[in-house]
């Protein structure tokens, strides 16, 4: 069954169609101009960056031999055929797994106590002055912007290797990005309780403890959390640097061309990651489920 | 006169008795794990050395680098210049990585949406390989492809798209799993096939919103495009760890301000880019 489709006459229709034709025509152009865009600006870095297509491709070998090579044993065997010799060093990667771990939790945590504390401070609602939001705000931000490991390579200098300043550049960095973060819960609460507790005459900070306080404690967590996955992640690699964790023994097994040590390594990081992902995401969801249930 | 504040909370004890009884299980269970959380952070601080007397040490230490730092000075303007070329390297490096890790998420984040593989199998395997990908950090890679293509910046560009194919396959995923059906529907109803149905089904409704996370990416990037030279895949941090390592702590303080304001100019030409591409209300990522 066709239904009929009512045609205009052709003298409508054509300046109709015509102003169609450029106005599809106007939006290709926009669109081709950002394809030339982006096709220069990766000309030019492909320029700056060395890349090479033909030294990719020679060497991609490399790249699954390479993956080959790290599950296989000194003997020339497959790893899965001696777990016993694949993990040989069970006992000391674990403790240095559990250290990592450890690091991340410490960090973490120092990280959101000094973040909790500035967020009232940086948040434009409820900050006692402006410019101690203007200081707390601008703080944060160089916290997060120089990079974890930048932090980790100065205080190796000062505290000497080990796991200390691994922990206080986590620390550093995570009271920067939480610190932004709560500061944008804080801004997004209801403003009646914290008014109501004001106007009995009370304090900021029990305003803030039994006005604000309760509005944001979940997502807190919830974020605190999220950064804890974070940082079990980085705190894999704190060790590149000398700053603690597993890290110090996996670029001493890349480097030297222990390649089964590698494969073991990254075997055990990759499982804890996962499962660390998994537990805090259930306990993350959990939280929100409360929230959306309030 | 009797206390007024004493009557009412006589007054209001009566009227509601629950709130003034034991604290809830509930509660008590809350107030535990609050406090083996604490003890933990007190025995991890101890056991890294937060309350010896060598963390007060390297405090002072810390102070005496700080003040060397300053003022910020690259040592010369041939410094100035090789410093300056490699922050371009380190943001040709970050665009490359980005661009090069979203063409290759597009077929893995279709593989790992479950409404458009149907297959649960492919589904779940795509999705874990994903995970894998992610969990292993990209200094870990970079050092993996030095191996590979040897020291230089290509091994870095080939880092961030490793690690990046994970992140933007499974944020694509979910974006495409968060699209509407009704689009595909309508172009499947008109003859077209599976892969139309895509293109001008699932496409151009959640293209937008990929481009965005795309520049979020990019920014985000060039901060780990500072740092993967220090395991000698090209761009800044090369230059930097050189600097920390040797003490040159002006050289050191002058690229970490370089840093800084690359990367506030980078956020802010990306956020105006994002702001344009999906508007401000749904910019959060």
């Amino acid at each position: 069954m066709a239904s009929p489709i009512v045609q205009l006459p052709d003298a409508q229709m054509r300046p109709l169609l015509a102003s169609y034709d450029a106005a599809v025509r106007a939006r290709r152009l926009q669109s081709l101009l950002v394809v030339a865009c982006i096709v220069a600006a990766v000309a030019l870095s492909s320029i700056s960056a060395e890349v090479s297509l033909p030294k990719l491709f020679g060497n991609i070998g490399n790249f699954t031999s390479y993956i080959g090579r790290l599950f296989h044993l000194d003997s020339g065997n497959l790893v899965f055929s001696d777990p016993a010799e694949w993990y040989w060093g069970l006992g000391r990667w674990l403790r240095l797994l559990g250290e990592t771990l450890l690091m991340a939790y410490v960090g973490t945590a120092l990280g959101t106590l000094g973040a909790f504390f500035l967020c009232f401070l940086a948040a434009a609602n409820v900050t006692p002055r402006p410019w101690m939001r203007l200081l707390a705000r601008r703080f944060c931000e160089l916290c997060r912007t120089v990079p974890e490991l930048v932090f980790a390579l100065m205080f190796v200098i000062a505290f000497g290797l080990g796991p200390l300043p691994g922990v206080l550049a986590m620390a550093i960095h995570t009271l920067g990005a939480l610190g932004k973060l709560f500061a944008e819960v804080v801004e997004n609460i209801d403003m009646k309780p914290v008014e109501g507790v004001s106007a009995t005459g009370a304090p900021w900070h029990v305003a803030m403890r039994f006005g604000a306080l309760p509005q944001t404690l979940s997502n807190f967590v919830s974020y605190a959390l999220l950064r804890f996955e974070i940082n079990v992640r980085s705190a894999t690699v704190l060790g590149f640097v000398g700053a603690g964790g597993i890290g110090m023994d996996l670029i001493e097994s890349i480097r030297k061309f222990y390649y089964s040590d590698v494969s073991a390594i990254l075997v055990l990081i990759i499982i804890t990651v996962s499962v660390i992902d998994t537990a805090t995401g259930y306990v993350r969801h959990r939280l929100i489920g409360r929230e959306e249930r309030r | 006169m009797a206390d007024p504040a004493a009557l009412d909370i006589a007054s209001i004890r009566g009227r509601h008795p629950h709130h003034f009884g034991q604290p809830s299980r509930e509660r008590r269970l809350l107030l535990a794990l609050a406090v083996a959380a604490a003890l933990l952070l007190l025995i991890g601080m101890g056991a890294f050395g937060f309350f010896g007397a060598a963390f007060w040490l390297g405090l002072g230490k810390l102070g005496e680098v700080a003040g060397l730092m300053i003022p910020p000075n690259p040592g010369g303007w041939d410094k100035a210049l090789v410093f300056a070329l490699s922050l371009v390297e380190t943001i040709a490096i970050s665009l490359l990585g980005t661009l090069g890790a979203a063409v290759l998420a597009v077929p893995l984040g279709l593989l790992a949406a479950n409404n458009v593989t149907t297959a649960k199998v492919l589904h779940f395997f795509a999705r874990r390989s994903l995970d894998t990908i992610r969990s292993v950090d990209i200094l870990i890679w970079a050092l993996i492809w030095v191996n590979v293509v040897g020291l230089g910046p290509f091994a870095g560009v080939l880092a961030i798209m490793t690690s990046d194919m994970g992140n933007f396959g499974k944020l694509f995923s979910e974006a495409i799993e968060a699209a509407d059906r009704r689009p595909v529907e309508g172009i499947v109803s008109t003859g077209g096939g599976k892969l139309l149905g895509i293109r001008f089904g699932i496409l151009p409704e959640v293209f937008p919103v990929l481009a965005s996370q795309v520049l979020y990416f990019f920014e985000s990037n060039t901060r780990s495009a500072t740092i993967i030279g220090i395991v000698g895949a090209g761009g800044i941090g090369l230059h930097l760890a050189e600097a920390i390592r040797t003490l040159e702590l002006q050289q050191a303080s002058f690229l970490i301000l370089m840093i800084l304001v690359a990367v506030a100019a980078i956020d802010i030409v990306s956020s105006q880019l994002r702001f344009a591409l999906i508007g401000r209300r749904s910019a959060v990522v």
